[in-house]
C-alpha cells in the first residue's frame, strides 16, 4: 500500500507491517485475492439495497435514495485503547449532563465566571422555557454520538459532542451484520465484541427514564417526521428493533394530561418518546407554530412529568460549536478531575484576537458555523480555492459570531480496499453512547466514517463520505 | 397497533393484489388479441375498463390497441393504478409500516420493486411481455409467500389479508361486469366461437379456465362460468371465497379485540347474499346489477373498516 506522508495510519506501521491490534487480520488479508474481496464488496451493495438502508440528500430530487457507500475493510480499535475511550466519553458525557441541569437551574457555572454569561442567553439553542424543569434522574441528553478523531498512538480528540439527535447508529449495527454474513471465518479468527445489545439497551435505558408517575411497564415510542427524512430508515430499524411503536405527529394527540397515540383500538398513553425530530417542530403551540410534525402541547404535558421526551428539549446548547471550546472547563467544573479526551483547540470568532488570527489563517485552517452539522456550510482552508476563501472571508467578518475555527488536523487514515488494493484514507469515529438513571452504557465500536476521497478531511456522508464496520477488540 | 399501521398495510397488500391482476388482465387480453385479432380493439378497451381507468387513459390515447394499452397499464406514472405506480405505493407503504412487518416480508417488497422498476424502466416490447408478466406475478408470488411463511397471525396479518380480498373481490367482479353481457343469454352468438373464446378469456383473467375444465368436464357455458366465479368457494378468486376470508379476518379481530363494528355487519350481509341466492335467482335479479350493487357494497366495507379502525385522525 502506498502510504499517505505524515499521517498516522491506523493498521500499517510501516512497509507491510500490521500495528498489533491488526495484526490478525492483516494475515488474513494478506491470504485473500483481491478480486474475491472487491466481489465481496458488490455483494455488501446489493444487501443494503436490498434491506433499503438508504438515505435522502436533501435538495437533490432525482438522487432521491442514495446508499452510503460501505467499506470492507473493518476499523479496529484494541480493547486497551477502548478502555481509555469509554472512561473519556462517559465523563464528558456525565459533565455534559450535569451541565445542562445548571444551565436550566441555578447556573452556578455562570455564577462561576467560567463561561460567559452572553454566551448562553443569546445563543439559539438555549431553550428559556426549560428553566426550572428536571426530567427524570435529571438526564437531559440519553443519546449520545461523541465524535473522535485521533492524530496519532495516543492523541484522541474530540471532535463534537452531539446530544440532541445523533444519528447512524442503524449504520453500526447494519454493518456489522453485513460483516457477520460476508467473512464469518474472519470473526472466528479475531475476537471481537459485539455491538448487537444496542437496540436492548436502548429500550432499557429509555424505560429506565420513564416519568416517576409511571408504575406499569412503559410504554416507549420512536417520534419520526416521516418516510421522507432522510433518516427514516434509521427511526423504523430502531423502532422495530426495540418493539416499540414508530409515530408520526398526526398519530399523537394530548388527553387527560398525557400523551397518547392512535391504535386500531382507540387512544393508549405512552410514557417516552425517543423523538428525532428538532426541538423547534415539537410543539407548533410552544414553539414553531409552523410546525406539522409535532404535538400540540406537549411540551405542557412534559414539563408537567407526564411525558419523558428523549433527549430533552433544549439539550443543544450543550453540542454547540461555542459551548464546545468551553468544554475542558466544563469537564473540570462539574466532575473535579481534568479531561481525559482533549478538545481541539478552537478560536471563538467571537473574540476579536481570535478572529484576527482566523482572518490572517484562513488558508490552513478549518472554519464551521457554530450551529451548522453534516459538514455543510464550512470551509476547510488548505483544500479551498483562493476565491472560496475570500468569499467565506466576507461571510466571517459579517457574521464573526456565527463561526469557530480550528487547526486542520492530521486525521488518522485507515486503509480502503480500491481496485488496485488497499489505500490509506481518513476517518473519524462516532460512539454511541446511553445514559439513563440507572447509567451509563457505551457499545464497544461506533461508526467509522470514512472519506472515500483521496486526501479528503471531510467524512460527512452527505459530502461523498462512506462508512466502515469498527471493531473493538476483546482484551 | 397504530391506526396508521393498521391502514399502511391494508393499502399495501391492496395494492400488491392490484399489481398481480393487472398483469393477470394483459395475460388474458394478449392472449385473445392473438387468437382474434378482429375484436382486438375492443378487447384491449375492456381491458381498460375493467382496471377501472378509462378517463385517464382516454386523456393521453385516442385508440386502445396494444401498445398503448400495455404501457399505460404496465407503466405510466400518470396512472395511479399501473403497475410501476402500485408497486411504488406499495413498497411506500411497507416503509411506513415497516415495525409492523417481519425483514422477509419487507425485503420481499423492496425487492419487488427494484426488480419491477427496472424491468419496466423502458416500454415493454409485445415480444417481451410474456416474460414481463410472469416475472409481476413472481414478485407478487415472492412477497406472499414471506407473508405466509412468516408473519404472527395476529392483528396485523388480518389487515393484510382484508387488504388482499377487498381488492381481489373488486377486481373479480369487475371482470364480471365488463363482460356481463357476453354471458347472458342471447340469441345472438349462443353457441358460436365467438362466445367460447369470451368465455375463456374470462376464465383466464382469474387464471380459473384449467380449474373449471377439471370441474366441470368440456362443458362450458355462461351461467356456469357466472356461478364459478360469484359462488365457488373452492376458486380463491371467487366473490364467495373472498367474503368467506373477509367475515374470518374480521370475526379474527373481533375476538382479539372485544368488539365489532360496522364492517362485521357489512361483510356478513354481503356472505349471505352470495350464499342464499342461487345463481338462477341473479340472472332474474340482472346480473349486471347484482354486480353494481356488489361493487357498491365492497367499496363501503373498505370505508367502513377504515373508519371502525382509526386508519386516519
Amino acid at each position: 500500500m502506498q502510504q499517505a506522508d505524515g499521517f498516522f495510519d491506523e493498521m500499517l506501521a510501516g512497509e507491510d507491517r500490521a500495528r498489533l491490534p491488526y495484526r490478525d487480520y492483516h494475515e488474513w488479508f494478506c491470504d485473500e485475492d483481491i478480486a474475491r474481496l472487491s466481489q465481496k464488496s458488490k455483494e455488501a451493495e446489493t444487501f443494503f439495497r436490498r434491506i433499503g438502508i438508504t438515505f435522502n440528500v436533501y435538495g437533490q430530487q432525482e438522487a432521491a435514495e442514495r446508499l452510503i457507500p460501505f467499506d470492507i475493510v473493518p476499523r479496529i480499535i484494541s480493547g486497551r485503547e477502548w478502555a481509555r475511550l469509554s472512561r473519556g466519553i462517559e465523563q464528558r458525557v456525565r459533565a455534559i449532563n450535569a451541565f445542562l441541569y445548571d444551565i436550566y437551574h441555578r447556573q452556578e457555572i455562570l455564577r462561576a465566571g467560567r463561561i460567559p454569561v452572553e454566551l448562553i442567553a443569546a445563543n439559539e439553542a438555549f431553550l428559556p422555557k426549560m428553566i426550572g424543569v428536571a426530567p427524570p434522574g435529571n438526564i437531559y441528553t440519553h443519546i449520545v454520538g461523541t465524535d473522535i478523531v485521533r492524530t496519532g498512538e495516543d492523541q484522541f480528540y474530540v471532535l463534537e459532542d452531539n446530544a440532541r439527535t445523533p444519528s447512524g447508529v442503524s449504520y453500526m449495527l447494519e454493518n456489522r451484520e453485513t460483516m457477520l454474513q460476508m467473512f464469518p471465518e474472519l470473526f472466528s479468527r479475531v475476537r471481537v465484541q459485539p455491538v448487537s445489545d444496542y437496540p436492548k439497551n436502548l429500550r432499557r435505558s429509555l424505560a429506565a427514564s420513564a416519568p416517576l408517575a409511571c408504575t406499569d411497564k412503559p410504554v416507549v415510542a420512536v417520534l419520526t417526521p416521516g418516510i421522507h427524512n432522510s433518516a427514516y430508515f434509521e427511526h423504523a430499524f430502531l423502532a422495530d428493533q426495540m418493539g416499540a411503536e414508530l409515530v408520526e405527529g398526526h398519530d399523537l394527540r394530548v388527553i387527560e394530561g398525557r400523551i397518547a397515540m392512535r391504535t386500531t383500538r382507540g387512544y393508549t398513553p405512552i410514557d417516552v418518546i425517543y423523538r428525532r425530530i428538532d426541538d423547534d417542530y415539537l410543539d407548533p403551540l410552544n414553539f414553531n407554530p409552523d410546525s406539522l410534525l409535532g404535538v400540540p402541547g406537549i411540551f405542557d404535558v412534559y414539563r408537567s412529568g407526564g411525558i419523558t421526551i428523549a433527549n430533552a428539549p433544549g439539550t443543544g446548547i450543550a453540542d454547540d460549536k461555542a459551548i464546545y471550546s468551553y468544554m475542558p472547563d466544563i469537564v473540570e467544573f462539574y466532575t473535579g478531575e481534568t479531561a481525559i479526551l482533549k478538545n481541539v483547540p478552537t478560536w471563538r470568532c467571537s473574540e476579536p484576537d481570535s478572529l484576527a488570527y482566523v482572518l490572517d489563517n484562513l488558508h490552513e485552517l478549518v472554519v464551521k458555523e457554530v450551529h451548522g452539522s453534516g459538514g455543510y456550510g464550512m470551509l476547510v482552508g488548505p483544500a479551498a480555492s483562493k476565491r472560496e476563501i475570500s468569499n467565506f472571508r466576507d461571510k466571517l467578518k459579517a457574521k464573526p459570531g456565527n463561526y469557530i475555527a480550528q487547526p486542520t488536523l492530521s486525521l488518522s487514515t485507515v486503509p480502503i480496499l480500491t481496485k488496485t488494493g488497499l489505500a490509506p484514507r481518513h476517518v473519524d469515529l462516532r460512539p454511541f453512547v446511553l445514559v439513563s438513571p440507572r447509567g451509563i452504557n457505551i457499545t464497544p465500536g461506533g461508526l467509522t466514517r470514512v472519506a472515500l476521497k483521496k486526501g479528503s478531511l471531510v467524512v460527512n456522508s452527505s459530502q461523498g463520505g462512506g462508512t466502515k464496520d469498527t471493531w473493538v477488540l476483546e482484551e | 397497533m397504530l391506526g396508521k399501521t393498521a391502514g399502511g398495510l391494508f393499502w399495501m397488500f391492496r395494492y400488491l393484489e392490484r399489481s398481480e391482476n393487472n398483469a393477470r388482465l394483459l395475460e388474458a387480453g394478449f392472449h385473445i388479441a392473438l387468437t382474434r385479432s378482429a375484436a382486438a380493439e375492443e378487447e384491449w378497451m375492456s381491458i381498460i375498463q375493467t382496471a377501472d381507468v378509462q378517463a385517464g387513459f382516454l386523456e393521453r390515447h385516442d385508440r386502445a390497441e396494444a401498445s398503448t394499452v400495455i404501457d399505460y397499464v404496465l407503466r405510466d406514472k400518470s396512472n395511479p393504478s399501473s403497475v410501476l405506480s402500485v408497486v411504488e405505493s406499495a413498497r411506500n407503504n411497507a416503509r411506513l409500516v415497516r415495525t409492523a412487518l417481519t425483514r422477509e416480508v419487507w425485503e420481499a417488497t423492496n425487492e419487488c420493486w427494484l426488480t419491477l422498476k427496472d424491468a419496466l424502466a423502458r416500454p415493454v416490447r409485445e415480444r417481451d411481455l410474456p416474460q414481463t408478466l410472469g416475472l409481476i406475478r413472481q414478485q407478487s408470488a415472492l412477497v406472499r409467500a414471506a407473508l405466509h411463511g412468516t408473519m404472527l397471525r395476529n392483528d396485523i396479518y388480518d389487515f393484510a389479508r382484508l387488504g388482499t380480498f377487498l381488492e381481489r373481490a373488486d377486481n373479480t367482479a369487475r371482470i364480471l361486469d365488463v363482460k356481463y353481457y357476453v354471458l347472458l343469454p342471447s340469441v345472438m352468438h349462443v353457441g358460436s366461437s365467438l362466445d367460447n373464446v369470451q368465455w375463456e378469456t374470462i376464465l383466464r383473467s382469474v387464471s380459473a379456465q384449467r380449474a373449471y375444465r377439471w370441474l366441470n368436464g368440456g362443458d362450458v357455458n355462461p351461467k356456469g362460468i357466472a356461478e364459478f366465479l360469484i359462488q365457488d368457494r373452492r376458486l380463491p378468486r371467487s366473490l364467495a371465497f373472498c367474503y368467506t376470508k373477509i367475515v374470518d379476518n374480521l370475526a379474527y379481530l373481533a375476538e382479539d379485540y372485544g368488539e365489532k363494528g360496522g364492517s362485521h355487519e357489512i361483510a356478513d350481509k354481503v356472505l349471505t347474499r352470495l350464499r342464499n341466492n342461487t345463481i338462477d335467482a341473479i340472472f332474474d335479479q340482472g346480473l349486471h346489477e347484482f354486480l353494481e350493487e356488489f361493487l357498491r357494497d365492497n367499496n363501503g366495507l373498505g370505508m367502513q373498516i377504515e373508519q371502525d379502525y382509526r386508519f386516519y385522525g
